[in-house]
C-alpha cells in the first residue's frame, strides 16, 4: 500500500491510508492531547481536547475523527488551540473531582498529565457545586466500582462494553450535565448483562472505574508491572501483573493494548482471577503423611523420601509398574522436564496428563486426517471469517477472549455464525443458526450437512481432488445419512440442516470452532474426523480463516502435548515407539529409554486399581474432581505403594498422597506456555516464589537428581534451548526471541517467522484423508431407571475443579455454588422446585446439588459444571473410553433426579 | 373539493383548532345542517391548519370565502340559520382587527393572510388531508409522475439545484448539491429521511404540513429517491405529533394503494417504500446524526461529521436526510420548473419560507412568506403588531439555536445570509417576537436552558460549557454577577461554538451572543446597577405601593398570596419586603396603578 504524506506541525511524516490524523501523529511520535481515544474502540470524537487546525478547512477538527489525507497541513498546537483545550480540561475538572492524592490512579492519568501541562485552573468554576452521586448501578458489587465524581463522561467505559465485549451492559443515563454511566434502567451490576471482564475498567483514562479489592492498596509508583500469560484458558491473553514493589504481592491485573492475541481484552477470570496467588491456603512445605494426618518436613527430607521410594519401586516391580501424570497448567519447560524425567529416570513412557481428558481424541483425529493434531489457523482470523461454525464450544464462557472476536465478527457484520450445541448457550443469542442436537449425535449431524452438500453439488472438487485421498469411501457412507435421517438421530429439524449445510457450502470460506463437545465422548475420534471431512469437502482447510480449530481448554494443554507429556510420542510429537526416534532421545539424554506402550491417564487409574502401577508422580493435576467416575479414581489412588503430588495447594487429590511438595504459581515461575493457536508465549516470574514453594521443574529436577540421574539447568530458557534442539517444530523457538511476541509452530530455525495456519501447501501427512464414519450412539443412553441424559461443562467464572477460582473472592462470590440446569417440564414432572437441592444418581454413584430451572437445557437433559467440590459431577460420569483416544465419555451419561425427603417427614 | 354542493364549510382540524374542540364543531354542524334539510347543498370538509391558529377554531365557508374565528359550538345554530338559511354572514364570528373595529368578512382581505405567499402550504385549509383523491384534484402527485417518466434522476438533480431550493431545517445547505453528494455516493444500499423532529420550543411548521398535507411530503420524498437511488424512505416524527402520526400512516396506505408508493411505482419499475419512525422526546434527535442513531436503535447521540450521512448514514449506507418542509417543496418545484421557483426570493435565497410567528404580537399562527421579505412585515403587516400598542424589543429567529435581533434591524430582509451577518439564523422556522417588558437577559438563560437541558452529554463543551454559562447567567439575573462575567459568557460561548461536536451546542451559545452583541446595557445594568431594566428579574425587583395613589381599597392584601401587604381600609397600605415573593398579583389586581417597581 502506498503511504500518504502529510505535515503536521512543520514536520512531513508519512502514514497509511486510513488512518486517522490522531494515529498518524502517534505513530510518528507528535502527541495529540486525548481522553476518550481507545484503539480498540470506533473513535467518537467527544472529549474535544485533540482538536486541530487544517489548513484551508475552517474551524478545528477532531484529529481522532478525520481520516489523515494525503497533503494535508495541520497545527495541533496553536496558542488558540492550546487556549481551548485549557477550558476544555476546566470544563471536566468541574465533573472530575480533583482528589489526586487518594486515587490510585494517580501518577497513571491523562488528565492529571494535562491538567499540569497546560496550567489548568481547576478552581475556576468554583461558583458551581461540587456534584453529588449518592448511588450508582455499582452500589453493592464486591467486583467492580464506579465513582461519578472521577468520571469525565468520555464514554470508554460504554463503547467498550458494546463494541468489544458486545456485553451492552453499561450505557449513558441522564443527559447534559447530569450524565453518568449506568446499566439499563439503573440496575445492579449483577442484575445486568455484565460479565465482570472489567473492560470498563482497563480503558477508563481516571480511575473512574476500578477494582473493588484493589482500592488504596498502591498507586502506579508503588507497583512493578510484570508482562506474562494468563493462567487460564487456551487463548493466553497477555497481561501485566501489578506488583507492589514492598509487599511482594500482586495488586491488580492491567493490560497492554497493542499485544497479540488479546490486545488489551480479559475476561473475569483474568481480571479477577489472580486472588489464588496469595491465598493463605498455599502449600508452604514438603507434608509426609503419617498416621492419616501430614507432617511438615523439610525439602531434604522429602526428596530423600521420595527418590528412595520411587528407586525402590523400580526396584522390586520394574519400571512400567511407575507411572507420572504432568500438567497442563505448567510450563513448556515443566512438562518437558516431567516427561523427561519418566522416561529417562523411572525409564517407562507411562507419563501423560489432562489433555487426555480433553483433545485426546483431537490429536489422533486431526492427525489421522491432516498429519498434525492442532488448532490449524489463528485466533484473530475468527475476526474475518464469512461463516462461523461453533460445534461443541460454549465459547463466550469458556474462551471468553476468542468469544469476543466471534461476537463482533457477527455484530459487525462480517460473519455469519452456526452454533451446534445442546444447549442455548449465549453465543446461540446472536447465532443465525443454533442446532440443538442430543448429547453425542454429532457425527450424524455433520454426515447429514455433508449429505446436503454433496447432493446439491456444493463442494470443492478441485480441492478434493488435488489435494485429498479415500474421497469415494467417504462418500459412499455419508449417502447413507439424508438430512432427514441425520434429524430424527439428532433432534434438529432438517430445514436447519440443510440450511446450515448451505451457509457452509456456499461460504468463501468457514472457521470451525470446536471443543470439550466433540471430543469428550466415546466416538470423540469420529466426530473430530468428521468436522475434518466437512473442512477438506468444503475446501476449508490449508486457507486463511478457515480450519479446523479445537479451543484447548487450559493455558497449556497445547505445549503439555508439544513437550511430550503423553505416553506415545517424545517432544515434538516425535514417536516414543519408534526405533529412530527412541536412539535420537536416548542418545540426547544419554540414557536408554524404553520403547514399550505407555499407559494412558484413565488406564493409569486403572491399572492402579489393578495393581499393576504401584507409584506415581503427580504434578498440577486434580483428578480426584476431573476424572469420571470418581469413587474409582479415589479407589485407584488409594491402592497406590507411593504416591507424590506436587502442587500449590493441598487439593482433593494431594490430600491421598503420601507425600506433597510445594510447588510455585504461574507468578512466581518464568518458562513458556504455548496457546492454542499454537503460540508460544513468556511467562515472566512477577514475584519472588512463596516462602517453601520450589518451581516444578526445579523440584524433578532434584528428585532426578537424587534417583541418580542428575539433571542441571541454570535457567528456564536452558530448558527451552534443549527444547529447540530435539523437537523440530520448536527449532527457532528461545526465550530471546518471544520477548515481545510469541512466536506459533512450526517454528524451525532461529529466522523462520512461524506460521499462521497450518496445511498452506499440503498437509503434513502429505494428502488429506477422508474418513467413512458411520454415527455410533453414546455409550450410555437413557433408560427407565436412569431416564434424563447428564451433560457437563464449565462456566464463565469457574475454571475446572476450582483449585484456583474458588479461592478468588470476586469469583467464588459471584457463583459461590454448582446448580443443576433443568427444563421446566422435567422440574414440574418431578415436582421440583427452583433452587431446590436434589438427588443425582448415576449408575456409578450419587451427588446432591441445586436445581436451576432453565429453558437452556432441552427437555430431558440436565446440564451441571464440574467446578464444585460440593457437587462433584464425575461422581456420575461415565468412563467408558474413546478407542482410539482413550478419552472418557465425559459428556454424556445417564442420570436419575429425585428429590430428597424430608428428614422430620 | 365537491363541486355538486353549494357551500362548503371548511372546518380546520389542526391541532390547535382540534384542542379547541373543533372536532365537536364539526359534529354540530352535521346535526344542525341535517336538522335543517341543507345535506344535500352543504358539505363540511375537516381540513389541515390554516395557520391562524391564535384564533381558532376557524370555519371558511367557500365558494365566498368567509372567514369565521373563534367558533365555539353554541355558535353553530346561529351560523347555520343565519348564513346557510339566510344568507347573511354572521358578523360576530368574523376577525376584528384590533386598530379598526371593523369586522373583515373574506379571508384574503385579512392582513394575516394578505402578504403571505403558499407554495409548501398551498393546500392548507382546502383539502381534506386524509383524502388523498383530494391532493390529486389540486395536481398533487403531477411532479412525482413527471419526475418517473420523463426525467432520469440526473435531471430531476439538476432542477432541484437549478431551483436554488436550500435546506429549511436550518442550515440551508443546496439541495440539490446534497442529493447529488448522495447519488454519487458508493454503496448498494441508499436511504431517505424525512426529518420531522421539530423539537424548538414555539415552532410548528412542520407539524402543521404533515397534518395538512402528507401528501405533499411523500411526494418529495418519492421525486428524491428516485434522484438519489434509495429504495427505502423513513420518516422520523415526533411522538408528540398524534394527529400527524395517524395521518401520514393514512396517507402511505393510501398512496401505496393508488400505485404511487411501493413496488413498480406507476408502471416504472421504481420501488419506493416508506416507514414512519416515532421520536421518543430527544431535542437531539433533529440533529441528522442522532437522527440516524436513533432509527438504528442507538442511543440518540450526534456522531462526528465527516463522514457526512450521504457517504455513510443508516447502517453505514449512504443516506440523504431533509426536512419536511424541504420536501414540501419538492413536488411544485418539478411540477412548475425550477425556473419559477428561482424567481421567487432573493439572490441566494429561493422560494418561500415558513414561520411560527408566535410571541409578543396580535396575530399569532404559521405563515409562510416568499424570501427577502422584511421582518417588519413579517411583524407588523402579517403579525399585526405588538398587543397594546407596547414597543417591540427584539425578534427571536431560529428558536434556542437562533439569535436575537433587535428592533432597530427591522428592515433587514429575512435570509439565509442577513440573518446570519447579524448572529443569528434562519433555523427550520421559530420567530419570536418580544416587547419592552422582555428582560434579554433572562430571554437568554431561558434558551440556554432549554439546551442544557436537551445536550445529549457526550463532547465536554455542550455538556459542562453551557451549564458553566447557564449557571453565570442564573447568577446575572439573580444579581449575583460580577464584572468579568459578561467577558467570561463570550469568551466560553466562542470556544463552545468551535469545539462543540454538533449542531446543538455549536448553536447553543447563540442567544446569549446576540443579546450581550445587541443589549450589552441590560447585561450591565444586571450586573453594575443589580437592575432589571425590564423589571421581570424577580431578585431585582422591588414592589412598592405609592403613598400617593393608594386608596385603601384593601384589594392588595386580600389577593397577596403571601400575606405580606398590611395597611388599615381607606388607609395606605405596605408591602413587607422580607416576605414579597415578587409576584405581581398586587400591581395586576390595583385599580388606581398605585403598585411600583423598581
Amino acid at each position: 500500500m502506498t503511504k500518504i504524506s502529510l505535515t503536521i506541525d512543520g514536520r512531513k511524516i508519512s502514514a497509511s491510508p486510513g488512518m486517522t490524523i490522531l494515529q498518524a501523529a502517534l505513530e510518528n511520535g507528535i502527541m495529540i492531547p486525548n481522553l476518550c481515544n481507545d484503539p480498540r474502540l470506533v473513535p467518537t470524537g467527544s472529549c474535544r481536547m485533540c482538536i486541530v487546525e487544517i489548513d484551508k478547512q475552517p474551524g478545528f477538527h477532531t484529529s481522532c475523527t478525520r481520516i489523515a489525507e494525503d497533503g494535508m497541513i495541520i497545527n495541533t498546537h496553536t496558542d488558540e488551540i492550546k487556549a481551548m483545550r485549557k477550558t476544555l480540561l476546566e470544563f471536566i475538572f468541574r465533573e472530575h473531582v480533583t482528589t489526586c492524592p487518594t486515587c490510585d490512579s494517580d501518577g497513571n492519568c491523562k488528565l492529571q498529565d494535562y491538567g499540569y501541562e497546560y496550567g489548568v485552573d481547576v478552581n475556576k468554576f468554583t461558583q458551581i457545586p461540587v456534584p453529588s452521586f449518592p448511588d450508582n448501578y455499582t452500589r453493592n458489587d464486591h467486583a467492580i466500582h464506579y465513582d461519578p465524581g472521577h468520571c469525565i463522561r468520555c464514554q470508554r467505559c460504554v463503547r467498550i462494553c458494546a463494541e468489544v465485549q458486545c456485553a451492552e451492559a453499561l450505557t449513558m443515563e441522564n443527559r447534559s450535565n447530569s450524565v453518568v454511566v449506568s446499566t439499563g434502567l439503573g440496575k445492579p451490576l449483577r442484575e445486568s448483562t455484565c460479565e465482570y471482564c472489567g473492560q470498563c475498567i482497563s480503558t477508563c483514562p481516571t480511575g473512574a472505574i476500578y477494582e473493588k479489592n484493589s482500592r488504596g492498596k498502591g498507586k502506579i509508583k508503588d507497583v512493578v508491572k510484570t508482562r506474562t500469560t494468563c493462567p487460564y484458558c487456551g487463548v493466553g491473553c497477555q497481561m501485566e501483573l501489578n506488583v507492589h514493589k514492598e509487599t511482594n504481592k500482586i495488586m491488580r491485573v492491567t493490560t497492554n493494548v497493542d499485544l497479540l492475541p488479546n490486545y488489551g481484552n480479559l475476561c473475569v477470570k483474568g481480571r479477577f482471577g489472580i486472588e489464588f496467588v496469595h491465598s493463605p491456603k498455599r502449600l508452604s512445605s514438603p507434608l509426609v503423611r503419617e498416621n492419616g494426618s501430614f507432617r511438615e518436613i523439610t525439602w531434604d527430607q522429602a526428596l530423600k523420601l521420595v527418590s528412595e521410594k520411587f528407586l525402590a519401586l523400580k526396584k522390586q516391580y520394574g519400571p512400567d509398574a511407575l507411572a507420572g501424570l504432568s500438567s497442563a497448567k505448567t510450563t513448556n519447560e515443566d512438562n518437558y522436564i516431567m516427561q523427561k524425567f519418566i522416561r529417562a529416570v523411572f525409564g517407562t513412557n507411562n507419563i501423560d496428563h489432562c489433555a487426555r481428558l480433553c483433545h485426546a481424541s483431537t490429536v489422533t483425529g486431526l492427525s489421522m486426517a491432516f498429519g498434525s493434531g492442532a488448532m490449524t489457523n489463528s485466533i484473530n482470523e475468527v475476526r474475518r471469517a464469512p461463516v462461523i461454525f461453533v460445534i461443541g464450544s460454549n465459547t463466550t464462557e469458556c474462551h471468553p477472549v476468542l468469544g469476543i472476536l466471534i461476537r463482533q465478527a457477527v455484530a459487525a457484520g462480517t460473519s455469519k455464525l452456526i452454533v451446534a450445541d445442546p444447549r442455548r448457550i449465549p453465543l446461540t443469542h446472536v447465532a443465525n443458526l443454533h442446532l440443538q442436537q442430543r448429547p453425542g449425535t454429532d457425527v450424524a449431524l455433520v454426515n447429514g450437512m455433508m449429505n446436503v452438500i454433496l447432493s446439491e453439488k456444493l463442494e470443492d472438487e478441485d480441492y478434493i481432488r488435488e489435494r485429498c485421498e479415500n474421497f469415494e469411501a467417504f462418500r459412499a457412507e455419508v449417502e447413507k445419512c439424508p438430512p432427514k435421517t441425520a434429524a430424527q438421530i439428532t433432534g434438529v429439524p432438517e430445514k436447519d440442516i440443510i440450511a446450515a449445510a448451505r451457509l457452509i457450502g456456499k461460504a468463501a470460506a468457514t472457521y470451525t470452532i470446536y471443543s470439550m463437545g466433540i471430543t469428550q465422548h466415546t466416538t470423540g475420534t469420529d466426530n473430530v474426523l468428521s468436522l475434518a471431512n466437512l473442512a477438506m469437502l468444503t475446501g476449508n482447510v490449508g486457507k486463511e480463516c478457515t480450519g479446523v480449530n479445537p479451543l484447548r481448554g487450559q493455558n497449556n494443554v497445547q505445549g503439555a502435548c508439544d513437550m511430550g507429556a503423553l505416553p506415545n510420542v517424545f517432544p515434538g510429537y516425535q514417536s516414543a515407539y519408534d526405533s529412530e526416534m527412541v536412539k535420537k532421545f536416548s542418545s540426547a539424554w544419554k540414557v536408554p529409554l524404553s520403547d514399550k506402550k505407555g499407559l494412558t491417564l484413565v488406564e493409569m487409574m486403572n491399572a492402579a486399581y489393578d495393581g499393576s502401577i504401584h507409584g506415581l508422580y503427580l504434578m498440577g493435576e486434580n483428578p480426584l474432581l476431573s476424572d469420571p467416575d470418581i469413587n474409582h479414581v479415589k479407589e485407584a489412588l488409594s491402592r497406590l505403594d507411593f504416591f507424590v503430588s506436587q502442587d500449590i495447594f493441598l487439593t482433593e487429590t494431594a490430600e491421598l498422597a503420601h507425600v506433597v511438595l510445594p510447588a510455585t504459581s504461574f507468578a512466581e515461575k518464568s518458562g513458556t506456555f504455548t496457546n492454542t493457536e499454537r503460540r508460544v508465549q513468556l511467562v515472566n516470574r512477577a514475584i519472588e516464589p512463596l516462602p517453601g514453594t520450589r518451581e516444578d521443574w526445579k523440584i524433578i529436577c532434584q528428585v532426578a537428581s537424587h534417583m541418580g540421574y542428575p539433571m542441571n539447568y541454570g535457567n528456564a530458557a536452558e530448558i527451552m534451548d534443549e527444547i529447540a534442539q530435539l523437537a523440530p517444530i520448536y527449532g527457532g523457538i528461545s526465550h530471546e526471541r518471544i520477548t515481545e511476541t510469541g512466536l506459533q509452530w512450526p517454528c524451525p530455525t532461529p529466522g523462520h517467522p512461524g506460521t499462521l495456519f497450518l496445511h498452506k501447501d499440503g498437509f503434513k501427512r502429505g494428502k488429506g484423508k477422508f474418513h467413512a464414519i458411520p454415527f455410533i450412539p453414546p455409550d450410555e443412553e437413557p433408560s427407565n431407571e436412569y431416564p434424563l441424559v447428564l451433560t457437563t461443562g464449565r462456566l464463565l467464572f469457574h475454571w475446572h475443579t476450582g483449585t484456583m477460582t474458588r479461592k478468588c473472592s470476586v469469583l467464588d462470590t459471584l457463583v459461590p455454588n454448582a446448580q443443576l440446569e433443568m427444563h421446566p417440564d422435567d422440574a414440574g414432572g418431578f415436582g421440583i422446585a427452583q433452587e431446590e437441592i436434589v438427588k443425582a444418581t448415576s449408575r456409578r454413584g450419587v451427588i446432591t446439588v441445586p436445581v436451576c430451572i432453565t429453558d437452556k437445557v432441552k427437555k430431558g437433559e440436565v446440564f451441571l459444571t464440574f467446578h464444585f467440590k460440593e457437587s462433584p459431577v464425575n461422581v456420575l460420569t461415565n468412563p467408558a473410553l474413546d478407542k482410539t483416544a482413550k478419552i472418557p465419555e465425559l459428556k454424556v451419561c445417564a442420570v436419575r433426579i429425585e428429590k430428597i425427603p424430608e428428614k422430620n417427614a | 373539493m365537491a363541486s355538486q354542493y353549494r357551500m362548503n364549510l371548511m372546518v380546520c382540524t389542526g391541532t390547535g383548532c382540534v384542542s379547541n374542540k373543533s372536532l365537536n364543531i364539526i359534529d354540530a354542524l352535521n346535526r344542525e345542517i341535517e336538522a335543517n334539510g341543507l345535506a344535500e347543498e352543504v358539505q363540511v370538509i375537516p381540513t389541515g391548519c390554516n395557520g391562524f391558529c391564535a384564533n381558532g377554531p376557524i370555519i371558511v365557508v367557500h365558494p365566498e370565502e368567509i372567514f369565521y374565528q373563534l367558533v365555539s359550538e353554541e355558535d353553530i345554530p346561529l351560523l347555520v340559520e343565519e348564513h346557510l338559511l339566510k344568507g347573511r354572514p354572521v358578523q360576530k364570528l368574523m376577525y376584528t382587527p384590533p386598530e379598526t373595529k371593523n369586522p373583515v368578512p373574506t379571508m384574503s382581505e385579512i392582513g394575516f393572510f394578505k402578504k403571505q405567499m403558499l407554495i409548501v402550504l398551498s393546500n392548507r385549509g382546502i383539502i381534506d388531508p386524509e383524502n388523498i383523491d383530494e391532493y390529486i384534484a389540486r395536481g398533487g402527485y403531477k411532479g412525482a409522475a413527471k419526475a418517473l417518466t420523463e426525467m432520469t434522476p440526473e435531471q430531476i438533480i439538476e432542477e432541484i439545484k437549478a431551483s436554488g431550493l436550500r435546506g429549511r431545517g436550518g442550515a440551508g445547505f443546496p439541495t440539490g448539491k446534497k442529493w447529488e453528494f448522495c447519488r454519487n455516493a458508493k454503496g448498494d444500499e441508499k436511504y431517505i429521511i424525512c426529518n420531522c423532529d421539530e423539537g424548538d420550543p414555539g415552532a410548528f411548521m412542520d407539524r402543521s404540513v404533515m397534518e395538512s398535507d402528507p401528501h405533499e411530503v411523500l411526494e418529495g420524498m418519492v421525486i428524491g429517491a428516485r434522484a438519489i437511488g434509495a429504495k427505502h424512505g423513513f420518516i422520523y416524527l415526533r411522538d408528540e405529533y398524534p394527529l400527524a402520526l395517524e395521518r401520514v400512516l393514512k396517507a402511505i396506505d393510501q398512496a401505496t394503494e393508488y400505485g404511487l408508493l411501493g413496488e413498480d411505482i406507476l408502471g416504472t419499475g421504481f420501488d419506493f417504500t416508506i416507514s414512519v419512525n416515532r421520536g421518543a422526546g430527544a431535542f437531539v434527535c433533529g440533529e441528522e446524526t442522532s437522527l440516524i442513531g436513533s432509527l438504528e436503535g442507538m442511543v440518540p447521540e450526534p456522531r462526528t461529521r465527516p463522514p457526512y450521512p450521504a457517504v455513510s448514514g443508516y447502517k453505514g449506507s449512504p443516506t440523504n436526510i431533509n426536512n419536511v418542509e424541504t420536501w414540501g417543496n419538492v413536488p411544485h418545484i418539478i411540477a412548475r420548473g425550477a425556473k419559477w421557483f428561482s424567481g421567487i426570493g432573493t439572490e441566494t435565497s429561493k422560494g418561500t419560507k415558513v414561520f411560527s410567528l408566535v410571541g409578543k404580537v396580535n396575530n399569532t399562527g404559521l405563515v409562510e412568506v416568499p424570501m427577502g421579505i422584511k421582518l417588519r412585515e413579517i411583524i407588523y403587516d402579517i403579525g399585526g403588531g405588538i398587543p397594546d400598542n407596547k414597543k417591540l424589543k427584539a425578534v427571536q429567529t431560529g428558536g434556542p439555536s437562533g439569535g436575537c435581533i433587535p428592533a432597530s434591524l427591522l428592515d433587514i430582509p429575512v435570509d439565509y445570509e442577513s440573518l446570519k451577518e447579524i448572529g443569528s439564523i434562519m433555523g427550520s422556522g421559530g420567530m419570536i417576537v418580544m416587547d419592552e417588558e422582555t428582560c434579554m437577559v433572562e430571554v437568554a438563560r431561558y434558551f440556554l436552558s432549554f439546551t442544557l437541558g436537551e445536550s445529549c452529554g457526550k463532547c465536554s463543551p455542550c455538556r459542562e460549557g453551557t451549564y458553566h454559562m447557564h449557571t453565570i447567567l442564573e447568577n446575572i439575573t439573580k444579581g449575583k454577577g460580577r464584572e468579568e462575567d459578561i467577558e467570561l459568557l463570550e469568551k466560553m460561548g466562542t470556544l463552545i461554538k468551535q469545539t462543540a461536536l454538533c449542531g446543538l451546542g455549536n448553536t447553543a451559545p447563540n442567544p446569549v451572543l446576540t443579546t450581550i452583541k445587541h443589549f450589552r446595557d441590560e447585561y450591565e445594568a444586571h450586573i453594575r446597577d443589580k437592575k432589571c431594566p425590564a423589571k421581570v428579574c424577580k431578585a431585582l425587583i422591588t414592589y412598592t405601593i405609592s403613598k400617593e395613589k393608594c386608596t385603601g381599597c384593601t384589594l392588595c392584601a386580600k389577593n397577596c398570596p403571601s400575606k405580606v401587604i398590611t395597611g388599615e381600609r381607606k388607609a395606605v397600605h405596605v408591602i413587607d419586603q422580607s416576605g414579597c415573593i415578587k409576584c405581581g398579583i398586587c400591581k395586576s389586581v390595583c385599580r388606581f396603578d398605585a403598585v411600583e417597581v423598581e
